[in-house]
């Protein structure tokens, strides 16, 4: 099988064309020396029903948020996503296109992305949003360079230990040789300290980095994080979800300098962990440090309205070593996607996938308590996911999880995995999907085996 | 029809109180009863309030407004752009990979998993290199992710270096990833044909240099005459080589950068294994490194047990750490996967050669009409100049570029490289057939034959023409605002 539409007498025509004796003759650039002389080791072609045959037999091996009912969240969460994401991102003018460099050839992504632009500024009251960047992680590592960036500040970057720990790590390796430190906020009671960061946060901090609501559920007093970074002059740069932008406070409003976020829950499939969708948006005032792609409107020669590929001065191939980041390729279809699915979400509809959200997981609760799985830890204010921890009779989590596969769950994340000391609890996530019946299926059977009958 | 005024803006077609999605189950929550009102907004974000039909036909309609691989040829240089199969898109959109969470326990991602490991080992042998890393999200994070590894082994072994040495013919990427790594990006020069200029990088390589990057075949479609002698003498000074594979669908089971002295590369799934680019991303840019590399290499990494099993680990005292959440751009890497299960190692060797072919019968096809600089013998992709025409008739590459769009061809990539004057860069790839390479010369001679005045007005027919960037960049626009 390939897809070359090359016959054989139009490939003798071509070389006769070209003078070439032979394909062969064709590599006559390539050194002997630096030539492969045998053919490549790997599996033999195959055809179209074959390989489906093969991806049917990979696909057996697995199983997915539709085998098994989905309580796992910790960074990507089992949202609905509305059939127009799909159809309309799907359409291949769109998927087989390249970057939009050449504007007259591209109006509809370039129309496409300003729109996305503009659906995230409103979603997050920001005044500016780049047109994506690859996944959370990445956004949120984009965002510390950002701070640092013209800043004489020396401290370190001061970090929420209930940020996704992925961000920070992330975060970490990506400053590992540019000679600026990363401190974790100490705090022992889930979310951040705020007697902690006020003690911490000076006029060489560069910025304090905190992700709402946290990576237990919580929600972290951002009123009162935003004061305390502004006082010492600290950017303010936090990690938000966007689903629980439906009914909580958006970042622009609580004074965030710059919001970033994963967004896969904006229309992204789980697929695993990715293409997902790097979110960043920022105060104007930040806007010429602002890293990858940035679609603005202009006129054109007869002076119709129309976009174009903006502040590229900023960008790698014109900027080169000294440019605000290195993004070239970033993750357009799925920002397509994320525009298509506020478009049919709207408003309502967000607030509504919010709102269903938290009563499923305050249903959620409710049942596990009453089946003796142990005890949810809700004292603080959250939005769709808490920590289970389970009684001294369990199981660990993760023996746990591994035991609810059977039962036809994704049970939640086992926090020992992130957490040392954290063997017995269970981040467990609750979204719009979630039906009553499943909801109470999961608690009865999470009771069962932690209460090891 | 005006396409482009009937769509209007997202924000310009709603009505307050219209409705698309619903989720009746909400009618009656009451968030004030859940959480606290200071952590609560007064009322939803001001989103576009539109119905299902209103977003279709405005995303629909948007989508007519595009060139792209199945509309269009589209000979962007550098950029790879082939065909994208629909096969590929059917299998990856199965719910056994697009619903996968990626923390569920390895136990369940058997398949996937399999696969990923599979893949690895395919790329170590197409690259010729031993260990592979699926993690980084695109190209320039391949790179990042390779001078990461670079520094800490450096570091391991002791060794203090600070030069990293990128042709001034590379993409920007790399000298940005060599700046983000810590490193000090030091150009070397090139000659005419973007080769590297031997006096300037004997005179450059030093003790202090830890990498030379390099892209070969180079953007002009040449391959490297002298890589093994610089890759011989990076070694002797005990530096690393990089490779940037953007250029790797020319020589496919053709010849491998690791037989040919590179120490660590990345490749473009999106491009030379064919994910489609989706008007700018998702890509995939995994890296393949020597053995003694294996240990830096980003987490997690794949293990495959003695028992046919295989699993994540992320017990790597020695690795960079994580360079993005999860585990790569599984669905871009799961087309390029069942890309490479489809050809074989015939079938891939195959696309280089044609590719070769397309390139250099265009080339054929075009050197009557266009001054083409630099020798012939090139591989996937040639550069013309507009500089004669610049001079003669004041015909830019522009002007060129902009003229195509109006005969249904998607421009060349111009003004780069940068070593070739009104550059216009081509790279047919091995998917279009002699009659669409044929079609273009004679659009292009007929172009050339035209009133300059009609270029330099071009596009006519598209639906914008000549967009002011200069406004866009002064007075920045980046939102739609109620007025």
């Amino acid at each position: 099988m390939s897809y070359l539409p090359h016959t054989p007498e139009q490939v003798a025509s071509m070389l006769r064309t070209i003078g070439a004796p032979s394909l062969e003759a064709l590599f006559a650039g390539i050194p002997g020396g630096d030539r492969l002389h045998r053919p490549l080791e790997l599996p033999g072609p195959m055809g179209e029903i074959a390989l489906s045959g093969l991806a049917d037999a990979v696909a057996v091996r697995n199983r997915s948020a539709r085998d098994l009912a989905c309580f796992l969240g910790a960074g990507a969460y089992d949202h609905f996503i509305p059939a127009v994401v799909d159809a309309l991102a799907g359409r291949a003018e769109f998927v087989t296109a390249y970057t939009p460099y050449q504007a007259e050839a591209s109006q509809g992504s370039l129309q496409a992305f300003f729109e996305f632009q503009t659906l995230i500024c409103q979603l997050t009251g920001m005044d500016v949003t780049n047109a994506s960047l690859y996944e959370g992680s990445s956004a949120v590592a984009e965002a510390i360079m950002m701070s640092l960036s013209g800043s004489d500040r020396d401290g370190p970057v001061l970090m929420s230990p209930y940020l996704h720990p992925h961000h920070g790590e992330v975060a970490r390796t990506c400053l590992a040789n540019l000679g600026t430190k990363i401190e974790t906020i100490p705090s022992a009671s889930d979310r951040i300290d705020l007697a902690c960061l006020g003690s911490r946060v000076s006029e060489s901090t560069p910025c304090v980095v905190v992700q709402h609501p946290n990576i237990l559920g919580n929600l972290e007093e951002v009123h009162e994080i935003s004061r305390l970074c502004k006082e010492k002059g600290a950017l303010f740069i936090v990690c938000y979800n966007p689903v629980s932008l439906g009914v909580l406070g958006r970042p622009g409003d609580y004074g965030a300098d710059i919001a970033v976020a994963e967004g896969q829950g904006l229309g992204s499939p789980l697929a695993y962990g990715g293409p997902y969708l790097g979110l960043l948006s920022c105060r104007s005032a930040l806007m010429r440090k602002i890293p990858g792609r940035l679609v603005g409107q202009t006129v054109d020669r007869r002076g119709k309205k129309c976009w174009v590929l903006a502040l590229q001065t900023r960008e790698q191939h014109i900027r080169r070593e000294k440019a605000t980041s290195n993004i070239c390729t970033n993750q357009g279809l799925y920002a397509l996607r994320a525009a298509v699915h506020l478009a049919a979400l709207g408003p309502a509809g967000l607030r509504e996938t919010a709102l269903a959200c938290m009563s499923k997981a305050r249903e959620t609760v409710e049942h596990l308590r009453a089946a003796g799985a142990g005890e949810p830890l809700v004292e603080h204010p959250w939005f769709h996911e808490f920590v289970l921890r389970l009684p001294p009779s369990s199981p660990t989590a993760d023996r746990v999880v591994e035991m609810m596969v059977e039962k036809g769950f994704l049970a939640g994340f086992p926090l020992g995995r992130w957490y040392a000391g954290r063997e017995r609890d269970l981040l467990v996530a609750v979204t719009e999907k979630r039906t009553s019946a499943e909801i109470a299926s999961f608690a009865e059977s999470l009771g069962r085996l932690a209460r090891g009958v | 029809m005006d396409k482009n005024q009937s769509a209007g803006l997202l924000f310009e077609i709603g009505q307050p109180g219209r409705r698309c999605h619903a989720i009746a189950e909400a009618s009656g929550v009451d968030a004030a009863a859940m959480i606290p009102g200071r952590f609560l907004a007064e009322s939803p974000p001001p989103l576009p309030e539109l119905s299902e039909l209103d977003i279709v036909r405005h995303f629909t309609n948007l989508s007519t407004l595009n060139m792209a691989i199945d509309c269009n040829f589209y000979p962007l240089g550098s950029c790879t752009m082939k065909y994208n199969p629909k096969r590929h898109e059917r299998l990856v959109g199965s719910h056994r990979f697009a619903e996968q969470h990626p923390l569920q326990p390895d136990s369940t991602c058997q398949g996937t998993l399999g696969v990923l490991h599979e893949m690895e080992r395919m790329l170590a042998e197409i690259a010729g290199l031993d260990a592979c890393s699926l993690q980084p999200s695109a190209g320039a994070q391949g790179e990042l992710t390779s001078l990461l590894v670079a520094a800490a082994w450096f570091r391991h072994r002791g060794v203090a270096r600070s030069k990293v040495l990128i042709p001034d013919s590379a993409h920007g990427t790399n000298p940005a990833s060599a700046a983000l790594a810590g490193f000090q990006a030091v150009g070397v020069k090139s000659t005419a044909e973007g080769l590297v200029d031997m006096e300037d990088f004997a005179a450059k390589l030093d003790d202090d240099v830890a990498v030379f990057m390099i892209t070969n075949p180079n953007t002009l479609g040449l391959f490297e005459p002298n890589i093994r002698r610089i890759a011989d003498m990076v070694h002797a000074r005990g530096g690393l080589v990089y490779l940037d594979g953007a250029n790797m669908n020319a020589i496919l089971g053709i010849a491998r950068p690791g037989d040919f002295g590179a120490d660590m590369m990345h490749f473009n799934v999106h491009k030379t294994f064919t994910g489609p680019h989706g008007a700018g991303g998702p890509g995939s840019g995994p890296i393949a490194v020597r053995a003694m590399l294996e240990p830096f290499l980003p987490m997690p990494r794949i293990l495959a047990g003695s028992d046919g099993t295989f699993g994540l680990d992320e017990n790597r005292p020695l690795s960079i750490g994580r360079v993005r959440s999860f585990h790569g751009n599984i669905g871009v890497i799961l087309r390029g996967y069942f890309y490479i299960r489809t050809l074989g190692a015939e079938g891939l060797a195959n696309v280089s050669r044609h590719a070769v072919l397309n390139a250099r019968y265009l080339r054929s096809l075009l050197a009557g009409l266009i001054e083409i600089p630099g020798p012939d013998n090139g591989l996937h992709e040639f550069v013309a100049s507009a500089r004669n025409l610049r001079r003669e008739k004041r015909v830019s590459a522009m002007d060129i570029a902009k003229r195509l769009l109006d005969h249904g061809f998607h421009s060349p990539t111009i003004y780069f490289p940068l070593v070739v004057p009104e550059a216009l860069m081509m790279e047919p790839t091995e998917t279009e057939s002699p009659e669409t390479l044929e079609a273009f010369a004679k659009a292009l001679g007929t172009i050339l034959a035209e009133d300059p005045e009609i270029l330099r007005q071009a596009p006519h027919s598209l639906p914008i023409s000549r967009p002011d960037e200069v406004k866009a960049t002064k007075e920045p626009v980046l939102r739609w605002k109620a007025d």
